[in-house]
């Protein structure tokens, strides 16, 4: 394509573009690896502004102070019990809809679709939803992590479409003919077809589960129940914003390593999603591409 | 865009009409041989029903006083009470201004943002340094809100963060950006801008990736340059989704991001940074005025809505793709 020579214009417009491209992945990465260098630094390097390029004073005392602050671990616990069990009941309900919707002989499918999608714009909000879940008896119970958002209507529409665009009529007329139930259909034959889809959908559900805080600010009074977000807010935040009592002791050594696993605890709950970015960067950008074709 | 199949929702599926039984009985027996699709779709409709229609329904102690003993059809209707109140209170003022000045602030920087950088990647030749730069700027959307703010907490700090350490340098004194209420908003919006271009860019891309390379090539046998076929081919092609993408962002205008509004929140920014939603929140839940709280979330769910409303007729005088 570029065979003829590129006008000066045009190469003055490529050095500003890589120039600015290179500038922005910079910005983007800078930030993620002050957290690394700085974990791994002396607290008073830190503190002092000299860490910005390598880490200085290796240490890994932040990180064994982490690992002796149970309040993390039961987090983690939770989070990952929370991001197990809601990822399988929105896979499940997800991919059945989805199907369901996506066949074309389903009576009234146009109907329940908007029942579905009109809650993407209009809903009760938090407090008509609060009391529902109270009078459920489901306020402090796992079960208030993983029921109220059991599925998402994003996610039911990603599935259809990709059941639509790529399970063959045919396979469907085929299989009618052999006399196969539609249930036999759906585990035997398109389940396995799917595979990217099942893949892009667990992922979405895995990383917002672990991610959400605000589910359990609202729902869960027990700490013994709190996802890590939640104490992650009280290490990374709630000392900034209402005076630390950590940082107010008279032990300076406290309070500078107070400071270190700050940046250890995030290094520590992105763990999980760094061991999926691999798995995310093969299939997320597909999701997002899926839920965008046919429009 | 996903909500754009909803003109094929409205086209009417095709009825096999059955002489014999009539338009009904075939319906009926279409309804019956699938009967395993409607069972597939019934744990989804009912967690709809329960986690969304009922809230809708519980949403009529707007205008009532709810009083949890007698639960919410019980209660005794008060009207607009609620409304007023609202209306009337020293802070109806402070909480709608910012909740439309953050949003429009977001509206107006962090939408444009990933548009001009996809235009721009798109130019770009060497397909692994286009590659290298995706992966990259998408990484910072996987990080949880706390996290986000706690990182701004860290970089912002006037003591020893990152942002004032390289103020200082330059010989700028230190900003509280998490303290001073005039600094909220652009810390919000910019840090929203770091987190979530990239990935809002790969919707931008794969709309790109289908523009036809023979538009590129005749325009460059004619000597137009890198820039002008950005904006005279580009640009026009992916106006449909950008529209698109708009409207769904006018749609979700008063509810943007208030879970981090939420912790970014703290006494000495309270003063531009209280939105509608952190108002509903805190009257609500944490001081249980459940009814008045209730007001003023529908008071926000209704403008909400008639924005996306507006936004979308407005789309469609324009000739540009619309939702319904």
């Amino acid at each position: 394509m570029n065979t003829i020579k590129k006008s000066k214009a045009d190469r003055i417009f490529d050095v500003f573009n890589y120039s600015l491209m290179s500038l922005i992945v910079l910005a983007a990465l800078y930030p993620l690896y002050i957290i690394v260098i700085s974990s791994f630094s002396d607290p008073y390097a830190v503190n002092s502004g000299s860490v910005w390029l390598f880490p200085k004073g290796f240490t890994l005392e932040g990180y064994l102070r982490i690992f002796e602050y149970d309040k993390i671990w039961m987090g983690y616990r939770n989070s990952l019990f929370y991001a197990v069990i809601g990822t399988a009941i929105n896979l499940s309900l997800t991919l059945t809809a989805g199907y369901a919707l996506s066949r074309s002989d389903l009576v009234g499918r146009n109907m329940i679709m908007f029942f579905i999608v009109f809650t993407m714009f209009f809903g009760g909000g938090i407090i008509p939803s609060y009391l529902l879940v109270k009078e459920l008896g489901m306020v402090n119970t796992i079960w208030s992590q993983v029921i109220p958002n059991a599925v998402s209507a994003f996610n039911i529409i990603i599935a259809r479409t990709f059941f639509q665009t790529t399970i063959p009529k045919g396979l469907l007329e085929a299989a009618q003919v052999d006399g196969c139930s539609t249930t036999k259909f759906f585990l035997k034959i398109v389940l396995p077809l799917s595979v990217p889809i099942i893949a892009v959908i667990a992922l979405f559900s895995a990383v917002a589960h672990w991610n959400s805080y605000f589910q359990a600010l609202i729902y869960l009074r027990d700490e013994n129940l709190f996802p890590l977000q939640i104490v992650l807010r009280e290490i990374l935040i709630m000392n900034e914003a209402q005076g630390d009592t950590m940082m107010l002791s008279s032990d300076s050594e406290l309070k500078d390593y107070a400071e270190i696993m700050k940046y250890g605890a995030i290094i520590v709950a992105s763990i999980p999603v760094l061991v999926l970015y691999p798995f995310i960067q093969k299939y997320f950008v597909k999701g997002v591409m899926i839920g965008s074709i046919k429009e | 865009m996903q909500v754009k199949k909803s003109t094929e929702m409205i086209a009417p599926t095709k009825t096999v009409i059955d002489p014999k039984r009539g338009r009904l009985g075939s319906l009926w027996k279409r309804i019956i041989t699938n009967y395993e699709l409607y069972l597939f779709l019934l744990p989804t409709l009912l967690y709809f029903t329960i986690f969304h229609y009922l809230p809708m329904y519980g949403m009529q102690i707007a205008f009532k006083n709810y009083l949890p003993i007698k639960g919410i059809l019980e209660s005794p209707w008060v009207g607009f009470e609620h409304f007023e109140r609202f209306f009337a209170s020293y802070q109806f003022l402070t909480v709608l201004k910012n909740t439309l000045l953050i949003n429009l602030y977001q509206l107006l920087l962090a939408f444009p943002i990933p548009i001009i950088l996809a235009l721009l990647l798109n130019q770009i030749g060497s397909t692994k340094f286009r590659r290298m730069v995706q992966t990259i700027t998408y990484a910072p959307h996987f990080i949880s809100v706390v996290v986000i703010v706690g990182m701004l907490y860290l970089f912002l700090s006037p003591m020893n963060g990152l942002l004032n350490n390289i103020l200082g340098f330059l010989g700028i004194e230190p900003i509280f950006f998490m303290g001073e209420p005039g600094w909220f908003k652009s810390t919000f919006v910019f840090s929203g801008i770091w987190q979530n271009a990239g990935w809002s860019m790969i919707i931008y891309l794969a709309a790109l990736s289908s523009v036809s390379p023979e538009l590129h090539e005749a325009a460059i046998m004619d000597g137009a340059s890198k820039f002008q076929r950005i904006v005279h081919i580009d640009l026009p092609a992916i106006m449909p989704t950008i529209m698109i993408l708009l409207i769904l962002d006018v749609g979700n205008f008063m509810a943007l991001g208030f879970e981090k509004v939420y912790l970014m929140q703290n006494a000495l920014n309270i003063d531009s940074s209280e939105v509608i939603q952190t108002y509903v929140y805190k009257t609500g839940l944490l001081n249980a005025q459940y009814s008045y709280a209730t007001a003023v979330g529908l008071f926000n769910a209704i403008i909400n809505f008639v924005l996306l409303i507006a936004m979308n007729q407005f789309a469609k005088k324009m000739k540009q793709t619309s939702l319904f």
